[in-house]
């Protein structure tokens, strides 16, 4: 299958340096560019979306080592912004997108303000916590349409000039979405301020010690991550034309976590790896009789006991030179 | 006097009723938890799937076996703690060298799998449960009527509760546990078996919730999701009071249940966040819970 092929060419560009590596990232934005024509433009985009979702929640548990288990919040409830701005008020699609991110950035700092007051287990605690608020809130509110969601969202003209509803313009500009975020990610974590992000994970009391404010790089963190997975989830909803209570549910936020440690916490591109076999499993799963959550429930179990570096991390660590992150 | 804050009373009295009895169901399950968290460090995800599954196992000893109440309210527990010594012995046992979260991360992928089965093989409608005899009924306490089944409940769950502070703040056995979670190395050392300590320990959290399920069965119906949204309140609440103390988890369970009937008398749209909100209050006024230690 095609996405194996792309998998394997993510691990390989991880790995070298030099001009292979640039060779690989040229090669592999060729495969992007192609690849609705010979796979289903939705599904891909599908693909696209969730995998910019799995590597904003990675920022926060693989370079911050903070767990949050609150992440649908964001994801759905930037959806509810996008698909209302565009369809109630008319707003052109990069305006809805544009407000779906702002709006999860904002919970993002409400979020984060709050958790980052509890450490580990309460921290994920907390998020769950607060993020269930949001369902509620979605179900009640009347401008979401409890459970019928925002249906037939217009995809309307991006900057007035591109047709979204042809499935190809669509794939291409969600392309550059992800692209483009995953780019923010890169930047993020090879920064200085994503060194101390990772010095934070390993050890925090350190950290303070060498003077660093670390509860606001923590909360610096999960805005951006929020912010991140609020464009993936206004993606979604332009995509599919809907938003809809599945998406602020805690399983979404589960089945994140699950995308993120599948395919690799910590490594930057785990989380597509992991988004896409996730994506891929459930549209195959979905036309058979097996129970979905039952055998995601498996791997989870599986990845935890046997497989705690997810499929990217594991080759990571297999291979020689680059034994350790 | 037949309004109070121009509310009649029995709506009042009825949804604090019901505010009690959802309090009872939040102290059974968040005591678990925080007998479990306090010995294994592990954020058990997978209570209200157990929760669940202690309902449904009542209900099959009542269809396939014609076990009553009386004897499922024995027997679901007994069941539920066994599976709990099970997933403890076999799965949660090798996550203890490793960071807690994976423990979390465990837990929630088991509650995937419980509740998946159940709903695959059962469907997301609800099985009616039947009071039984004894406790049908109920008794007009001249400003509400009380049905005997709730009475009971409160009554058995605050005797449950209470025995469980006692084993661990005034036995020996309790005093063991203690001292375990506070240094299990010390205690191994003094010949105590912290091990199979840890096992009974997650065996006898989980068969709480499996006892809590029994309980709620009669009340709401055995479905596979009765768990699920519950666990997440259970888990504001365990925020909210702090996982230091029993009592505490005990108080907070039942305060927070009360308020929660109270919201849905003066404003209902909010019932369901309340104890969200409340737990937002409580980290910016007192990060490590009302009844909290640790930092």
């Amino acid at each position: 299958m095609s996405l194996q092929t792309r998998d394997t060419l993510h691990e390989g560009l991880a790995l070298r340096g030099g001009s292979p590596k640039v060779l690989l990232t040229g090669a592999l934005l060729l495969l992007a560019v192609l690849a609705p024509y010979a796979l289903y433009p939705v599904f891909l985009m599908k693909v696209l979306c969730f995998a910019l979702f799995a590597c904003a929640f990675n920022l926060l548990i693989g370079f911050a080592g903070l767990l949050s288990f609150g992440h649908a919040a964001f994801f759905g409830g930037a959806a509810y912004v996008a698909a209302h701005a565009v369809k109630e008020w008319g707003w052109t699609p990069e305006a809805g997108l544009l407000a779906a991110t702002a709006a999860a950035g904002a919970m993002g700092l409400v979020f984060g303000l709050l958790a980052i007051r509890r450490q580990g287990i309460y921290f994920a605690m907390i998020t769950l916590a607060l993020s269930q608020m949001i369902f509620f809130l979605a179900l009640q509110l009347p401008f979401t349409h409890g459970e019928d969601g925002i249906q037939a969202v217009p995809r309307g003209h991006l900057f007035g000039l591109f047709d979204l509803s042809r499935p190809l313009t669509m794939y291409y500009v969600v392309l550059a979405i992800f692209l483009g975020g995953f780019a923010l990610i890169w930047r993020t974590v090879h920064s200085p301020f994503g060194q101390v992000l990772k010095a934070i994970r390993e050890n925090e009391p350190r950290a303070v010690s060498l003077g660093y404010r670390t509860d606001r790089y923590k909360l610096l963190a999960f805005v951006l991550s929020a912010a991140l997975a609020g464009l993936a989830g206004g993606t979604k909803a332009l995509v599919f034309q809907l938003a809809s209570l599945t998406d602020v549910t805690w399983q979404m936020s589960g089945e994140v976590v699950l995308m993120t440690l599948l395919g690799g916490m910590g490594t930057l591109l785990g989380p597509v790896v992991g988004a896409a076999l996730v994506v891929t499993l459930e549209s195959y799963l979905a036309s058979t009789s097996l129970p979905v959550p039952v055998v995601i429930g498996a791997i989870f179990v599986v990845c935890v006991l046997l497989f705690r570096r997810g499929i990217v991390g594991e080759l990571l660590h297999r291979l020689p030179g680059k034994g350790k992150r | 006097m037949s309004q109070l804050l121009g509310i009649p009373p029995q709506a009042l009295f009825g949804q604090l009723l019901l505010g009690l009895i959802n309090g009872s169901f939040y102290a059974l399950l968040s005591l678990g938890l925080a007998v479990i968290f306090g010995m294994l460090n592990v954020v058990n995800m997978a209570h209200g799937a157990l929760y669940m599954v202690g309902a449904f196992v009542a209900w099959l000893l009542l269809t396939y076996a014609g076990v009553g109440y009386w004897g499922a309210l024995i027997l679901a527990p007994l069941v539920v703690g066994l599976v709990g010594l099970a997933l403890e012995r076999t799965l949660l046992r090798r996550l203890y060298k490793v960071d807690h979260l994976y423990g979390l991360l465990l837990t929630f992928g088991l509650a995937l799998i419980f509740e998946g089965a159940f709903r695959h093989h059962y469907g997301v409608s609800g099985q009616p449960y039947p009071i039984p005899d004894l406790l049908k009924g109920g008794t007009n306490l001249g400003f509400m009527y009380l049905p005997t089944y709730r009475g009971w409940v409160v009554a058995a769950s605050l005797l449950v509760c209470l025995g469980t502070w006692f084993a661990i703040e005034r036995t020996k056995l309790g005093a063991y546990l203690r001292a375990a979670t506070e240094n299990p190395t010390l205690v191994q050392a003094f010949g105590i078996n912290v091990p199979v300590m840890v096992s009974l320990t997650y065996g006898f959290g989980v068969a709480l919730a499996g006892l809590a399920g029994v309980l709620a069965a009669p009340i709401y119906q055995v479905s596979p999701m009765m768990g699920s949204n519950l666990i997440i309140v259970v888990f504001a609440v365990v925020v909210i009071g702090g996982m230091g103390s029993i009592l505490g988890a005990i108080v907070t369970g039942l305060g927070l249940g009360l308020l929660e009937g109270l919201t849905k008398v003066f404003y209902p749209e909010a019932s369901n966040i309340v104890v969200f909100v409340i737990m937002a209050v409580v980290l910016m006024v007192k990060p490590a819970g009302l009844f909290g230690r640790e930092r």
